[in-house]
C-alpha cells in the first residue's frame, strides 16, 4: 500500500467500490444472458440502487482520505445523489429507446455506470490528478455512448465531434493544471490554497486560471466553448443526451467549484470577473439561439447552455449561498431536463423520429398526461412557480443580489423572460395546434415511471422545498470553504 | 388555529382537481360541477363580510405556518378591509364568469373550467398572502391559466394576444422579483433574520436610494398589470381576443392586482420613493386617462372600446392613489371595486351579443333596444355606472378621487374631470350607436333577449352597483384601516393628531409608524 493510504480509506470508498464491482458484474451478466433480455437493465438498476444505499453511512461524514486525494463530505454526497438519480432515470428511459432504435444494449449500461463512477470521483476529488482521472473516465465513456447508434450517421458524427473537441479541451485543461502545479509544487487543492494565500498575484497563475476556465467551460458548455453541444445533443441517443446534459454538466460544475473555491480562492477577483462575463454571454447567447430552433433536442441543447449561464451566477457570487443555490438548481434541473428528454424518448416510434417541435402537435389529445408533464417541465425550465425550477432560479438570483451583482441578476431575469418564449412555443404546439399523423406515442412502464418521478419531483420541490434547501445549505457549508470563503468576502 | 382563509383559497383548486376525474365527454356534468364549485367558492367567502371587524386596524384571520424555514419563507395569509373586498369581488366574479360560459364554451370544456378554477385560486392567494414569496408564487400562478384561456378559447388573433399578455406580464414580474429579493436581503441586514414578512417591511425605513430602485422594480411589475401608459398595449389585444369569461376576470380582478400591489407594497414599504415619484406617476396617469378615453372614442370594435375604457378608468384609479391623501386613496380603492363591477358587466354584455351574432363590429348593430329591451336596460344601468351617474357606484368612486386629487393639485383635477367627461362621451356614443335608432340590419331583427341564466349573471352586479351608489358607508368603513395604514406611511400629516405637519423626515416617520405597528403586530 502506498504511504499515507489507510485501510479505513477503503471503507469511505464503499460507494465507488460497489459501483465499480457492479459495473464489472453488469459486463459479465451481459455476456451470460440471451440477447434481447432485459436482465442487464435490471442488473444496472440494482447496482445503482446499491450504490445509493452505500452512500447512506456517509450522510454526515466530512473527511479527507487517501492522503488528500479525495474528500468524502456532504458536498460530494449531494452531487453523488444527483448523479445516481440521473443515471437511474437514464437507464429507465433507455430500455425502450434502444429497442426502437434496434441497437443491442451491449456495453451501453456498463458505460453508463463507468461515466457515473467518473462523475462521483470528480465530485470528491480535491487533488488535480484525482479530478482529472474522474473527468477522463466520464469523458471517454461518453465518447462511446454518444456514437452508440452505429448505423445512424448523426450519431457517428456527434461522437467524432465530441471526441475531437473534447480531447482538445482536456489538453487545455491539463495545461492549466500543470501550470498550477508548477507554481505551487503540489497537486492538492487545499495545500495549493495555502501556498498561494500569501503570494503576490502571479501573471502565470492568471494564465492557468484562463486555461482551466476554458477547459471546464467546454464541459459545462459555456459560450464560447459551446459549439459542440447542439450537434452532439442532437446526434446522441436521446437518453444519453439527457444524461450528458444533466450528469456531465453537474459533475463539471462540481469540479469547477472544487478547483476555484478550494484551490484558488486567492485569485477570486480574476476568476469571478471571468465567470461574470461568461455567465452573461452564455445565458444570452444560449437563449437567443434557442429561440430559432425547430428541433427539440437542439432547442434543449441551447436551453441547457443558457442554464449553465444561470448556474455560473452562483460561482460569481462565490458565497456559501451561491454554492447552495447551484446545488439546488442542479438538483431540480436534473429532474426537469430528464423529464423533458423522457418525453422526446416517448415520441420516438418506429415510424417517427419525434424530435422536432412540430411532432408534439396536438399531444394533449393523443396523450394528455405526457402533454401535461411536458408543460410542467417547460414551465419549470422557464422558472414559473409553483415548479421546482422557480425555486432554483429564485435562489440563484438571490445569491447574485446578495453578493452585490444586481446587474447580473437583472440580465438573468430578463433572459429567463426571453427563454419563456421558446418554452411556451412547445406548449403552443402541444395544446393549441391540430394533431399530426403517425402512430400513437406510448409510454412503456419504465418510461411512465420516469415521467411520474420527474413530474412529482418538479411539483414537490416547487411547492415544498424545505428539505432540499436545508440539505443544500449543509452541503455547501462543507465545501471546505467555510473559512476560505469568508476570506474572499 | 383558524383555517378560514385557506378554505376560501383552496375551494376552487379542489374543484379543479375534482374535475380532473370527470369524463370529458360528460360536458353538462362538468358544467354543473364547475358552477357549483364556483358558487360554493363565493358562498364560503360571504361570511368574510360579516366576520371582518372594521374597528380592528390590524390584519385579520391570520394564518401562519413555516414553509421553507431555511430561507424564512412562511405560509402567511391575512386580510384587511381592502383585500376582503377584493376577495369577495374575485369569488363573485369568478362564479359569474363560470356561469356566463355555459353555452359560450363548447370545445374542450373540461380543461376550460379547470383553468378558470385554478386561476381563481391564484388570484385569491395573491390577495391573501402577506409573505412576499408566497405572494409572488400566486401572482405567477395566474399567468399560465390566463394564457391558456386566451390562447385556446380566444378569437381570431388569440395566439399573438396570449403570448403578448404572457411575456409582458412575465417581464414585469421577474423584475419585481428582483425588487423583492433586494428588500429581503436588506431586511436581513437590519434585523438579522431572514423573512419575507410584508408587515415587517411595512415598518422598516429603507435608505432612499434603495427605495428608489425597489420602487422602479415594483413599478414595472405592477404598472404592466394595471396597465399604466405606456405599458398598456397588451391589454386591448388580450381583452379583444379573450373569451368572455376571460375578459371579465381580466378586467374585474386581474387588473386589480397591479393597483393592489401599489397600495399594499409600494406605498407603505417605500414611502419616500413614492413621494419622489409622484410627478412621474401623475403624468403617466393623466396621459392614460386622456389617451385611453380618446382612443376608446375612436374604436369600431365594441370589445376594444370597453378595453380602452379600462385603460382610462384604471389610470383614474392610479391618479386618486397618488394624490396620497386619505380621500384619494379611499376613492381609489372604492373605484377599483366599481371598475370590477361595471367593466366586468360591460364585457359580459359584449359577450352576450357576440354569442348571438359572432361579431363585435359596432356598425353591425343598431336599434337593439327594440329587439332586446331587457338587455338594453341592463346595458343602460352599466353604462351609467361606468360614466359615474349619481345613485350608482361609479359616482361615489369618481367623486372621492376627484375630491382627493383636487386637494392635492387643482390642475390634476382638471385632467381627471376631463377624463370623466370623455368617458361619458364614448360610452353614450356607444350606447346610441348600438341601442337606439332603427333596426337596419336584418340579422338583428330576430335576436333573443336575455335568458334567465344570462340575467342571473347581471343581477348581482346591478344590485351591487345600486347599493354602493346609494349607501357606500359599509364599504368605506371596511377600507378605512387599509387607507390609514398607507397614509401613516406616505402622508403622516393626515394621521389624526398629526395635522398640519409637513411630510415627516424619516426619523419621525419611523416614530409614527413603529408606534402604530407595535399596537398589535399580527402575530
Amino acid at each position: 500500500m502506498p504511504p499515507g493510504v489507510l485501510l479505513t480509506d477503503f471503507y469511505y470508498l464503499l460507494p465507488e467500490l460497489v459501483l465499480t464491482a457492479g459495473a464489472l458484474l453488469v459486463l459479465i451478466v451481459d455476456v451470460l444472458l440471451p440477447r434481447g433480455s432485459r436482465g442487464v437493465m435490471w442488473a444496472t438498476l440494482a447496482v445503482l440502487a446499491a450504490t445509493l444505499a452505500a452512500l447512506l453511512p456517509f450522510a454526515a461524514t466530512n473527511v479527507v482520505i487517501a492522503n488528500g486525494l479525495l474528500a468524502v463530505d456532504q458536498f460530494a454526497l449531494f452531487f453523488k445523489v444527483v448523479f445516481l438519480v440521473a443515471a437511474i432515470l437514464t437507464v429507465l428511459m433507455s430500455v425502450g429507446y434502444l429497442e426502437v432504435e434496434g441497437a443491442s444494449p451491449g456495453e451501453y449500461y456498463f458505460l453508463i455506470l463507468c461515466a457515473t463512477l467518473g462523475m462521483m470521483i470528480m465530485a470528491g476529488g480535491i487533488d488535480l490528478i484525482t479530478s482529472f482521472i474522474g473527468l477522463e473516465t466520464m469523458a471517454v465513456s461518453f465518447y462511446v455512448l454518444v456514437g452508440f447508434i452505429k448505423p445512424n450517421q448523426r450519431s457517428n458524427e456527434a461522437a467524432v465531434k465530441y471526441f475531437l473537441l473534447g480531447a482538445f479541451s482536456l489538453g487545455i485543461l491539463l495545461y492549466g493544471m500543470s501550470v498550477m502545479y508548477g507554481l505551487s509544487g503540489t497537486t492538492n487543492l487545499r495545500a495549493m490554497a495555502t501556498v498561494f494565500a500569501g503570494q503576490e498575484r502571479d501573471p502565470l497563475l492568471v494564465l492557468a486560471v484562463i486555461l482551466v476556465v476554458s477547459g471546464l467551460g467546454f464541459k459545462i458548455a459555456a459560450v464560447p466553448f459551446h459549439m459542440w453541444a447542439p450537434d452532439v445533443y442532437e446526434g446522441a441517443p436521446t437518453p444519453i443526451t439527457a444524461f450528458l446534459s444533466v450528469g456531465s454538466k453537474a459533475a463539471a460544475f462540481a469540479m469547477l467549484l472544487r478547483i476555484f473555491m478550494e484551490g484558488l480562492p486567492s485569485m477570486n477577483a480574476d476568476w469571478r470577473l471571468m465567470f461574470e462575463v461568461l455567465s452573461i454571454v452564455t445565458m444570452t447567447v444560449g437563449n437567443l439561439a434557442a429561440l430559432t430552433q425547430s428541433n427539440l433536442k437542439r432547442m434543449l441543447a441551447y436551453s441547457s447552455i443558457a442554464h449553465a449561464g444561470y448556474l455560473l451566477m452562483g460561482v460569481v457570487a462565490a458565497t456559501p449561498r451561491g454554492v447552495a443555490a447551484m446545488l439546488i438548481y442542479l438538483f431540480v434541473y436534473g429532474f426537469m431536463q430528464l423529464g423533458a428528454f423522457a418525453i422526446i424518448v416517448m415520441m420516438r416510434r418506429r415510424d417517427v423520429i419525434g424530435d422536432e417541435v412540430k411532432d408534439l402537435s396536438g399531444l394533449h389529445v393523443r396523450h394528455p398526461f405526457a402533454a401535461f408533464a411536458m408543460l410542467l417541465f417547460m414551465l419549470s425550465l422557464g422558472g414559473i412557480p409553483p415548479t421546482a425550477g422557480f425555486m432554483g432560479k429564485l435562489w440563484l438570483f438571490g445569491a447574485a443580489i446578495d453578493a452585490g451583482y444586481v446587474w447580473l441578476a437583472v440580465i438573468g431575469v430578463l433572459n429567463s423572460a426571453v427563454s419563456l418564449y421558446y418554452y411556451i412555443r412547445v406548449v403552443v404546439f402541444m395544446y393549441l395546434r391540430k394533431e399530426t399523423t403517425g402512430s400513437e406515442p406510448v409510454a412503456s412502464p419504465a418510461l411512465a415511471f420516469t415521467l411520474a418521478v420527474t413530474v412529482v419531483a418538479t411539483i414537490a420541490f416547487g411547492v415544498y422545498p424545505r428539505l432540499l434547501f436545508q440539505l443544500a445549505d449543509a452541503s455547501a457549508g462543507s465545501l471546505g470553504l467555510g473559512g476560505i470563503l469568508t476570506a474572499i468576502r | 388555529m383558524n383555517y378560514y382563509l385557506s378554505i376560501i383559497l383552496f375551494t376552487p383548486l379542489v374543484g379543479a382537481l375534482l374535475l380532473l376525474f370527470v369524463n370529458k365527454q360528460n360536458e353538462n356534468g362538468i358544467r354543473w360541477i364547475a358552477n357549483i364549485v364556483a358558487l360554493l367558492g363565493f358562498v364560503v367567502a360571504i361570511p368574510l363580510w360579516f366576520w371582518y371587524d372594521p374597528q380592528d386596524a390590524e390584519f385579520q384571520f391570520v394564518e401562519r405556518a413555516s414553509w421553507i424555514p431555511s430561507i424564512g419563507a412562511e405560509y402567511f395569509l391575512a386580510v384587511d378591509g381592502f383585500s376582503t373586498l377584493l376577495i369577495l369581488l374575485t369569488t363573485m366574479m369568478g362564479s359569474i364568469a363560470v356561469l356566463s360560459s355555459w353555452s359560450a364554451i363548447t370545445e374542450r370544456v373540461k380543461e376550460y373550467y379547470i383553468f378558470l378554477l385554478v386561476l381563481q385560486t391564484g388570484m385569491l392567494g395573491a390577495f391573501m398572502a402577506l409573505d412576499f414569496l408566497l405572494f409572488f408564487l400566486f401572482w405567477e400562478v395566474m399567468l399560465v391559466p390566463m394564457y391558456f384561456l386566451i390562447g385556446i378559447w380566444g378569437s381570431a388573433n388569440r395566439l399573438y394576444s396570449a403570448i403578448k399578455f404572457f411575456l409582458y406580464t412575465l417581464v414585469g414580474s421577474v423584475v419585481m422579483l428582483l425588487g423583492i429579493l433586494a428588500l429581503y436581503f436588506y431586511g436581513y441586514s437590519v434585523t438579522g433574520v431572514y423573512s419575507f414578512d410584508v408587515t415587517q417591511f411595512q415598518g422598516m425605513n429603507l435608505p432612499f436610494d434603495l427605495q428608489w430602485w425597489i420602487f422602479l422594480a415594483f413599478f414595472l411589475g405592477f404598472a404592466i398589470k394595471v396597465p399604466m401608459f405606456p405599458f398598456h398595449t397588451w391589454l386591448p389585444d388580450a381583452h379583444t381576443d379573450a373569451p368572455t369569461a376571460g375578459s371579465v376576470i381580466l378586467a374585474a380582478v386581474l387588473l386589480k392586482m397591479g393597483t393592489y400591489g401599489f397600495i399594499r407594497f409600494s406605498l407603505p414599504i417605500l414611502p419616500e420613493a413614492t413621494r419622489y415619484f409622484v410627478p412621474m406617476m401623475v403624468v403617466l396617469s393623466i396621459i392614460g386617462i386622456v389617451y385611453g378615453a380618446l382612443v376608446a372614442l375612436a374604436q369600431k370594435d365594441w370589445k376594444r372600446l370597453v378595453a380602452y375604457s379600462s385603460v382610462s378608468h384604471m389610470a383614474l384609479v392610479m391618479l386618486g392613489m397618488f394624490a396620497l391623501n386619505p380621500v384619494g386613496i379611499a376613492g381609489s380603492i372604492i373605484q377599483q371595486i366599481n371598475h370590477g363591477i361595471s367593466t366586468g358587466a360591460l364585457f359580459l354584455l359584449v359577450g352576450v351579443m357576440y354569442e348571438r351574432r359572432h361579431t363585435r363590429e359596432i356598425s353591425e348593430y343598431g336599434g337593439l333596444s327594440k329587439v332586446m329591451p331587457v338587455y338594453a336596460a341592463v346595458f343602460l344601468v352599466m353604462t351609467m355606472s361606468s360614466i359615474g351617474l349619481p345613485t350608482l357606484n361609479g359616482f361615489i368612486g369618481e367623486f372621492l378621487i376627484l375630491q382627493g386629487v383636487f386637494v392635492a393639485n387643482k390642475i390634476w383635477a382638471v385632467f381627471a374631470a376631463s377624463g370623466i367627461v370623455l368617458g361619458a362621451a364614448y360610452m353614450l356614443y356607444l350606447y346610441q350607436r348600438t341601442m337606439f335608432g332603427k333596426v337596419d340590419n336584418p340579422k338583428n331583427e330576430k335576436l333573443l333577449d336575455l335568458s334567465g341564466r344570462e340575467f342571473a349573471t347581471f343581477a348581482p352586479l346591478i344590485i351591487l352597483a345600486v347599493w354602493i351608489g346609494l349607501y357606500p358607508a359599509p364599504f368605506l368603513r371596511r377600507i378605512d384601516s387599509s387607507v390609514q395604514r398607507v397614509i401613516a406611511r406616505v402622508s403622516p400629516q393626515y394621521v389624526p393628531g398629526n395635522a398640519g405637519a409637513t411630510p415627516a423626515p424619516p426619523a419621525e416617520v419611523a416614530a409614527a409608524t413603529t408606534g402604530q405597528s407595535q399596537a398589535g403586530a399580527p402575530r
